[in-house]
């Protein structure tokens, strides 16, 4: 625990996410782009969602005439622990400071802590609509969560850790070896985050159809500042989810020190891995059509599987 | 000169315990001997409790004391030492904070058709029996405080007895009690066989031959479990938490499921010696079991108390996970992992006393300013009662195990524990524990899902009955012991590391293995195994949660200095364009719990009842719809329909021999004289 006081180490995890909740609403725009392009439409720009940030930050705030402090607190909550959640994962470089803060499952913890907050907004003003969200995002969640658990309990086991840098550092030095236990992982964990951010074929983030709407219907009665927090609060965590695939899995070129150059090439390394992972979702997004709500329990518990599958299988082969 | 001064203390403890009681006999005539004796006795017990709990963990003070009374060759033995001081401690803090609420909660009985000195008479004793079953060092002691203990909150269950189903919740709680106590009796009757007298002390060094060990184990575990709550023998807490006054309630539910998990600490990892794998698999398949049901069951419960007690199901399901752990990982030559389980356990305890303690005190408050208990009736009580809102909405996120509260530092703990499962020779093992660890996110995930909908539908939307929307914010004392609960809910889980420190030197007591990795490296971090391998840092996590509500501060102040004094506009809530949003359009608390309905439907035992009527000339136009759903425990078609038949059918062969003519009963007192000669001679 010597390091947690080295000032430049708090600087840079500072910078890294500051740059994290600066390059989220890019992330989402480049897979709405790549999507645009698969289905032959004209694009939005990729400045596109910092215009409706600051359109939106610029508006007057209107509250329903039931809403309670819930419901003026919940975005800035919200917003709040995904960006604390940002700060755990890391970005470019291991072995910040903040990375010891909170491990694998705190990370989880603060994604729960979220949604808590999201789903009791979406009951504050009362309407069938954010009861509806609220209470399929916590039927969301609640299948999501454990399987994201045993993602994590799989790394934790092939690493010896929760936390996150040293789980990356253990991947790292084993090299490319293709262990089931990992392979497994790696698929539920993109199940989980495709639930988990509400991308097709869980929630569709493009619709306000109302039958169907999960995030959408919760946050239907925010207006102003608060929508743009929730907004950006979305995005990142599509962010988050993207760089922990990216980082978990494939986390070569990640900066070990904090050189310049090195931080500079995990920078570069780290924007082509998201690239391709934003097209690789746009992609996937296109090929399949949103599932019935109910069948939603069915896709998770095959994320839940897998991932129990992984664990099992560094506990029954590769732990002995 | 401390263990004098511990002495006095623990003898004024439960002597101010019992006086309170006493002193409400006269309360009766006088309702404000309550206000000015019996609740500051009360509380004045529970903060010695806590002193005498405070100098064993702290100062190290041990005792072991005999009195002069009870059998004639076996004295009432009492002994102190740090496990029993820990629970003393929770004993005392919750009773001291009960003491703060009762005063204004009571009034509500005073001029009700019920007896307030019946009521302070019985929580005296509830308490002084408590204190007593953590204190008593001899099997005789322990059973007459457990009676006490039983016997007293079954009155206390019964207290508003003009209402037959109250009735029978505190006559199903009482029979299940006593055949709990008799299994421990029978439990204690196996040591005594092989013990030389009936002290606890001689149970420690008795010497039980394998097959016996387990059946005391069995025994201990259906014992202790069926006063705990453990799944199936659970079925007296939705029924009897529900009826009892709510302060009343959270001592129960606090308190008294915890001494029970006490009794069967002390059985498991004092009396029993090292502890078996096969006892630690049975835990973590009846714990795991336990709280899923509990939760699943809590999750599409509709009143309110009745809810809180099978959540209550649920984290004693959690607690007996920890318990599981710690066995398995002891039995396998992992002392470390295994103290750290117990401790995980410990914090459950300390933290489900907590966080259950102030939400029954909330539901408390709101049932007495709604006069509802059921959830649907209710909405739209955070802009009546905002301080009980706050409150019950701290408590709901530490039940939900949510960083940074302390329910989720137990629960943090216990993953730690699960991932060390490589370190476990037997493959099976291996496996076994990293799925119970799935099965325990899956409740922690059910719990915060079943407590935004209880917050939700109670708190936030709009008020669905008339006396909700009348409601009015409950009396400063009953403020104050839930703002106390919620403090301490916060405390417990910003500073994890003090209270790992202070449960470390109860479980160095209990298993002699002290913990110095999960605490070295200060306050502000806890490291249960070592750095690299995991690390938390709840005040900096908080700093994160309280940077984010300055800034919602800062840009409100900002905006009102600008706006002027003018509040933010406000609208109309978007209604589809039909206009009239009412009350009755809001979703339901059994709507919310419609798709956990749906995935985990096998669970319950639903009765559902759809009705649905066309209009006559445009069949697709409805008429009426409407749906009913009733839940039933299905504990109680699997177990005790079954043994409630077969007892009745049972008790009506043997009421054959009840012939009425009375040569046939002297002809039975013969045969018994006879066989009776035959057996001494």
């Amino acid at each position: 625990m010597v390091d947690f006081l080295k000032v430049m180490g708090w600087l840079f995890a500072l910078l890294q996410v500051v740059m994290f909740v600066a390059a989220a609403p890019l992330f989402a725009a480049w897979v709405k782009r790549v999507k645009c392009w698969l289905q032959n439409r004209k694009s939005p720009p990729l400045l596109q969602p910092y215009r409706d940030l600051r359109r939106l930050f610029g508006k007057d705030v209107l509250l329903a005439h039931s809403a309670s402090p819930i419901f003026r607190t919940a975005p800035y909550l919200v917003f709040g622990t995904t960006v604390i959640a940002a700060a755990v994962v890391p970005l470019v470089a291991l072995e910040l400071p903040t990375a010891r803060v909170a491990d694998a499952i705190v990370l989880v913890g603060l994604f729960g802590l979220g949604r808590f907050f999201l789903a009791l907004a979406g009951l504050d003003v009362g309407t069938s609509f954010g009861g509806m969200g609220a209470s399929r995002e916590m039927t969301v969640g609640a299948l999501a969560e454990p399987a994201m658990l045993m993602v994590i309990f799989a790394l934790a086991m092939v690493a010896a850790s929760t936390n996150l840098s040293t789980v990356i550092h253990a991947i790292l030095s084993q090299g490319i070896a293709l262990r089931p236990s990992l392979l497994f992982a790696l698929l539920a964990l993109l199940l989980v985050g495709i639930a988990e951010t509400g991308r097709v074929p869980v929630d569709n983030p493009a619709t306000h159809l109302e039958l169907t709407m999960i995030h959408e219907a919760m946050i239907l009665e925010y207006t102003g500042r608060q929508l743009a927090l929730m907004e950006w609060g979305g995005q990142l965590k599509l962010m988050i989810y993207g760089v922990l695939v990216c980082n978990l899995f494939f986390p070569w070129g990640i900066a070990q020190t904090l050189d310049p150059l090195s931080l500079l090439i995990a920078g570069a390394l780290l924007c082509i891995k998201l690239i391709i992972l934003g097209a690789a979702l746009a992609v996937a997004e296109n090929l399949v059509a949103k599932m019935r709500f109910f069948k939603v329990s069915v896709f998770l518990s095959i994320a839940f599987t897998l991932a129990l599958v992984g664990m099992l299988s560094f506990v029954m082969l590769e732990s002995a | 000169m401390t263990e004098t001064l511990t002495l006095y203390l623990v003898a004024a403890t439960v002597c101010s315990a019992v006086s309170s009681g006493l002193m409400a006999l006269m309360a009766d005539r006088n309702p404000f001997i309550l206000r000015l004796m019996v609740f500051p006795l009360l509380g004045l017990s529970g903060l010695l409790s806590l002193g005498v709990a405070g100098l064993t963990l702290v100062a190290g003070v041990t005792l072991a004391i005999e009195l002069p009374f009870g059998l004639p060759w076996l004295y009432w033995h009492l002994r102190l030492d740090p496990l029993s001081g820990f629970f003393l401690g929770i004993i005392g803090v919750i009773t001291a904070i009960v003491s703060v609420y009762g005063p204004s909660y009571v009034r509500k009985y005073q001029h009700g058709p019920y007896s307030l000195g019946a009521l302070g008479l019985f929580t005296g004793l509830f308490v002084a029996g408590m204190q007593l079953v953590v204190l008593a060092d001899d099997a005789f002691a322990f059973m007459v405080a457990w009676e006490v203990m039983s016997v007293a909150s079954y009155f206390l269950v019964a207290y508003e007895h003009h209402q037959a189903a109250n009735r029978r919740a505190a006559f199903l709680y009482l029979l299940m009690a006593q055949i709990g106590a008799v299994l421990i009796l029978l439990c204690f009757g196996i040591f005594g066989s092989f013990a030389t007298d009936f002290t606890f002390d001689a149970f420690r060094v008795a010497q039980l031959s394998p097959l016996w060990a387990s059946l005391a184990f069995a025994l201990g575990l259906a014992g202790f479990g069926m006063k705990a709550g453990l799944v199936p023998l659970h079925v007296w807490l939705p029924e009897a938490h529900p009826v009892a006054p709510s302060h009343i309630s959270a001592l129960m539910s606090g308190v008294m499921l915890k001494v029970a998990i006490y009794g069967f600490m002390r059985l498991l990892f004092d009396f029993l010696g090292p502890p078996r794998w096969e006892w630690g698999l049975i835990l973590l398949a009846v714990g795991s079991l336990t709280a899923v049901y509990g939760v699943l069951h809590a999750l599409i419960q509709t009143d309110l108390k009745r809810v809180l007690a099978y959540s209550s199901v649920e984290n004693i399901g959690i607690i007996f996970i920890c318990l599981g752990f710690s066995a398995t990982y002891l039995a396998n030559d992992a002392p470390v992992i295994g103290t750290l389980a117990l401790i995980a356990a410990l914090y459950h305890v300390l933290n489900h006393a907590l966080f259950k303690s102030l939400l029954f005190l909330n539901a408390g408050a709101i049932i007495e300013r709604s006069h509802q208990h059921d959830l649907e009736a209710m909405g739209g009580l955070i802009h009546r009662m905002p301080w009980t809102g706050l409150f019950f909405l701290l408590g709901c996120i530490s039940i939900s195990a949510l960083p940074p509260f302390n329910g989720f530092v137990s629960e943090w703990l216990t993953f730690q524990t699960a991932l060390q499962a490589p370190i476990l020779e037997s493959g099976v093992l291996r496996a076994v524990v990293p799925i119970v660890a799935a099965i325990l996110a899956l409740t922690g995930v059910l719990a915060a899902a079943c407590f935004v909908r209880v917050y939700g539908i109670s708190f936030l939307g709009q008020p669905r009955s008339r006396n909700v929307r009348r409601a009015r914010e409950v009396r400063m004392g009953m403020l104050i012991a839930q703002g106390i609960l919620a403090v301490l809910c916060l405390v417990t889980g910003l500073l994890p590391t003090a209270f790992v420190a202070l449960i470390g030197t109860v479980t160095e007591s209990v298993l002699h293995q002290p913990i110095t990795a999960a605490t070295r490296h200060g306050w502000l971090w806890l490291t249960p195994i070592d750095p690299q391998t995991a690390s938390y840092s709840a005040p900096l996590i908080m700093l994160g949660v309280l940077m984010a509500l300055v800034t919602w501060f800062f840009v409100w102040a900002w905006l009102h200095k600008s706006r002027g004094k003018n509040p933010l506009p406000r609208r109309d809530p978007w209604d589809c364009g039909f206009g009239g949003l009412t009350p009755r359009m809001q979703y339901t608390a059994t709507a919310f719990s419609m798709p956990f309905v749906q995935i985990f439907r096998p669970a319950w035992r639903l009765n559902e009842q759809r009705t649905r009527e066309m209009d006559g000339n445009l069949p697709t136009k409805p008429q009426n719809l409407g749906y009913q759903l009733e839940v039933e425990d299905r504990a109680w078609q699997w177990l005790y329909a079954p043994v409630g038949k077969f007892v009745l059918e049972a008790s009506r062969r043997v009421a054959r021999i009840q012939t009425g003519h009375l040569r046939h009963y002297l002809a039975y007192s013969f045969v018994t004289l006879i066989v009776l000669l035959w057996l001494i001679s």
